[in-house]
């Protein structure tokens, strides 16, 4: 047994050794922000929770709209609003409410509430396009909208997994399913106009406009005094229209300009974002670790093509004894 | 090397026993859920969710699955790289098991993709994303299970007298052996590279930058370890002889192989300070503890020259390894995986259905393949 004990060792340290050279060997660089890339800046101290994003949403996509039978039978209406309470493959764009104690005051952590609109971040370097095995996800090279493609799509649902968000929706109740996700709208963009929810959203809550534009407003905002009335642009960035509203304050952190390597979407709110939901992200995209291990392994395909090599070679020599026997074998029955 | 007066044979016997009219039952309830899964969705036999968007079809049919099906890969690394010769009568039983529960793998795949009529997506060049560690798994696993149906092919064509097509498969075997033992080692690995794009979805106990070597490791071990526990229970049920010899010198090797894989993984911890974890309430650290349990269990039996060579104490540890191995993956897939508040899971029943069908259905084939064609050593 010993040789064997020394063979496996040897085995065992040389994967370890690979293993821990993945720290050195040159990482998978992170991806830019292409020059041109749209994005949305959401403004929680701005929003006044009225989900006409929603609507103008679903209208743009097509998606239906969900009603909640008890509830409306309770109130006596019927369709009036869209009762769904969380993103899923019927609704690519969400308002939530966060509320703290009593609540009281908007825009403030104790005894106090906030909205979040939550929809896909269209990240930089983003995790779902790494994942999914046949590039039906995949980002514009010049908007760098992040698209989805059905006819790639085999459904596996790795997109899911990989998606720091839990952004992109499945529609499991199908029998034959797709993926769901915002994508800015982009069959709006291509005529000109701007996504749905900056149309409809009548505070400039949601606003639309180039990321490195809107990374540039979202850093003056965080820097107005608290309490004074300010213009904020409506709908786009360079609309030209705006609307006057008190500074409540910001919390001190303009979230997707570094989160999983950056987001198009920049969000800023009043209260800290753990406390609406969203993950705490370093800068560096997981699809970054997980490309840079993978191809460290692998070499493309270099260090596989090497050990099969190794491999066939020495089994060849192994089997030399079976082959010839059996040709004796063959040609002693023939 | 080899010995040549190996001879294979069918072991005969009634196939239509009492067992295998029940099993045929759990795959027909099985196939029922099925017909449902393909004409209603997958939402209506199972309880996956956009939070867990995998359940146990991956996390036991093909992550654990294959893993418990890497006999054939243990043994050929045995045989072939490490010139066991002795045990070369034991590889095409191994292999048998193991070209089963790979292409049964693949067949759960079928059932758990949402567009299994577009699978063939992953073949295309124009479609292929080469940065998915998806899609490695993917195209290694499908050759791997076509290369098993090679590797083995002389057992069945032997069974059919073809002695043309078996000269030509013999003298092209090398080659297949040698890629039978590449595709493993990537892909087992890469089955736990899967789980480094999920972040901080996947607890910290479990999550780490080394996890394809732990993965490969332990896939290794639980091919050992099938193979015994496979040969104890054919022994018992079948009528076997015993060759505790044989069987405890395999279980010899897993237990330096669970010590190197024990000693990285703790090591991790410890150096990237992910071992904190270990002291925070919830049922994590317990789970974490009863796989090191499991782990430390065999390694302590199998160590032991004395122990080893009694079969129910091989049998045991050898069990131990393989639900080791097995937990170690439904925690990091699944158990110990958190998308965040509100998502929970549980398998419904259809789902599970139609994983005990997948199941019970090997079983039947593997009976069917030792009672009737050459595949077990012959008695001596
Ligand atoms: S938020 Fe999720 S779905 Fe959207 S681009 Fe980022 S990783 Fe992809
Ligand atoms: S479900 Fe579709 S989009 Fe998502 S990773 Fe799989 S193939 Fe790609
Ligand atoms: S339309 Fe604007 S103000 Fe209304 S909920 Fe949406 S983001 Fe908020």
């Amino acid at each position: 047994m010993n040789t064997n004990r020394r063979d496996f060792l040897k085995v065992a340290l040389a994967g370890a050794a690979t293993a821990l050279t993945t720290n050195t060997a040159q990482a998978r660089p992170p991806k830019d922000l292409p020059p041109d890339a749209v994005g949305i800046l959401y403004d929680a101290t701005l929003c006044i929770g009225c989900k006409a994003c929603e609507v103008g949403c679903k209208n743009a996509n097509a998606m239906p709209t969900i009603t909640d039978p008890a509830l409306e039978q309770a109130k006596d209406v019927h369709a009036i609003w869209d009762a769904s309470s969380d993103l899923d493959s019927r609704n690519l764009n969400k308002i939530k409410a966060f509320a703290q104690g009593t609540a009281a005051v908007k825009d403030r952590e104790q005894d106090g509430y906030s909205f979040i609109k939550r929809a896909c971040m269209h990240c930089v370097d983003p995790d779902c396009i790494s994942a999914c095995p046949v590039s039906a996800l995949t980002k514009d090279p010049l908007t760098g909208i992040v698209g989805y493609n059905p006819d790639a799509c085999i459904g596996c649902r790795y997109c899911q997994l990989a998606c720091p968000f839990n952004i992109p929706k499945f529609e499991f109740d199908k029998p034959f399913p797709k993926i769901v996700k915002c994508e800015m709208c982009r069959h709006l963009q291509a005529q000109g106009e701007i996504p749905a929810c900056c149309a409809a959203c009548p505070t400039g809550a949601s606003l639309f406009g180039r990321v490195s534009d809107l990374l540039q407003e979202g850093q003056r905002r965080l820097n107005l005094p608290p309490g004074t009335y300010q213009d904020y642009p409506l709908h786009r960035l360079d609309s030209g229209q705006q609307r006057s509203a008190e500074v409540r304050g910001y919390h001190p952190h303009l979230y997707g300009e570094t989160e999983t390597g950056g987001t198009q979407y920049l969000l800023l709110a009043g209260v800290p974002f753990e406390n609406l939901g969203l993950p705490a992200l370093g800068p560096e995209s997981s699809a970054q670790l997980s490309e840079t291990i993978q191809h460290t392994l692998y070499q493309g395909l270099a260090a596989p093509t090497l050990l099969l090599g190794g491999l066939v070679y020495t089994v060849y020599r192994r089997t030399e004894a079976e082959r010839h026997a059996d040709d004796v074998e063959e040609r002693r029955h023939d | 090397m080899t010995n040549m007066t190996e001879v294979y044979r069918p072991i005969g016997g009634r196939l239509l026993t009492r067992h295998f009219y029940f099993l045929a039952v759990l795959v027909l309830i099985g196939a029922y859920f099925t017909l449902r899964r393909f004409i209603f969705g997958i939402g209506d036999v199972s309880n996956l969710s956009d939070g867990f968007p995998w359940g146990i079809w991956i996390t036991y049919d093909v992550v654990s699955g294959t893993a418990i099906a890497c006999g054939g890969y243990a043994m050929a690394l045995l045989v072939y790289i490490f010139n066991r010769g002795q045990f070369h009568a034991m590889i095409r039983v191994a292999l048998l098991a193991s070209a089963f529960g790979y292409t049964l793998a693949g067949a759960s795949i079928l059932v758990d993709v949402g567009r299994y009529w577009q699978l063939y997506n992953v073949f295309l060049p124009q479609y292929m994303n080469l940065n998915s560690v998806m899609l490695e798994v993917a195209l290694c696993v499908t050759l791997y299970t076509l290369v098993l149906w090679i590797e083995f092919s002389p057992a069945i064509l032997e069974a059919m007298r073809a002695k043309r097509a078996l000269r030509f498969v013999r003298h092209a075997l090398f080659f297949f052996i040698g890629l039978g033992i590449l595709l493993p080692t990537m892909h087992q690995s890469s089955l736990g590279s899967l789980l480094i794009i999920a972040g901080h979805k996947v607890h910290p106990l479990w999550q780490t930058p080394i996890i394809p070597l732990l993965f490969l490791i332990t896939a290794i071990a639980m091919g050992y370890g099938i193979v015994v526990f496979e040969s104890l229970y054919a022994a018992v049920n079948l009528g076997r002889r015993l060759e505790t010899d044989l069987l405890s010198r395999i279980g010899a090797i897993i237990p330096w192989l669970l010590s190197v894989y024990l000693i990285i993984r703790l090591g991790e911890l410890a150096i990237s300070g992910d071992s904190v974890y270990l002291w925070q309430p919830g049922l994590e650290p317990w789970l974490f503890i009863t796989e090191i349990a499991l782990f430390l269990y065999a390694i302590w039996i199998l160590f032991d020259a004395k122990k080893r060579q009694r079969p129910t104490q091989l049998f045991w540890s050898a069990l131990a390894v393989v639900l080791a191995g097995t937990l170690y993956r439904f925690d990091a897939f699944l158990i110990a995986y958190n998308p965040g508040p509100g998502w929970h899971y549980f398998p419904a029943v259809g789902e599970m259905m139609i994983t005990l069908a997948i199941i019970a259905f090997e079983v039947m084939a593997y009976l069917f393949f030792v009672k009737k064609t050459p595949i077990l050593a012959a008695d001596s």
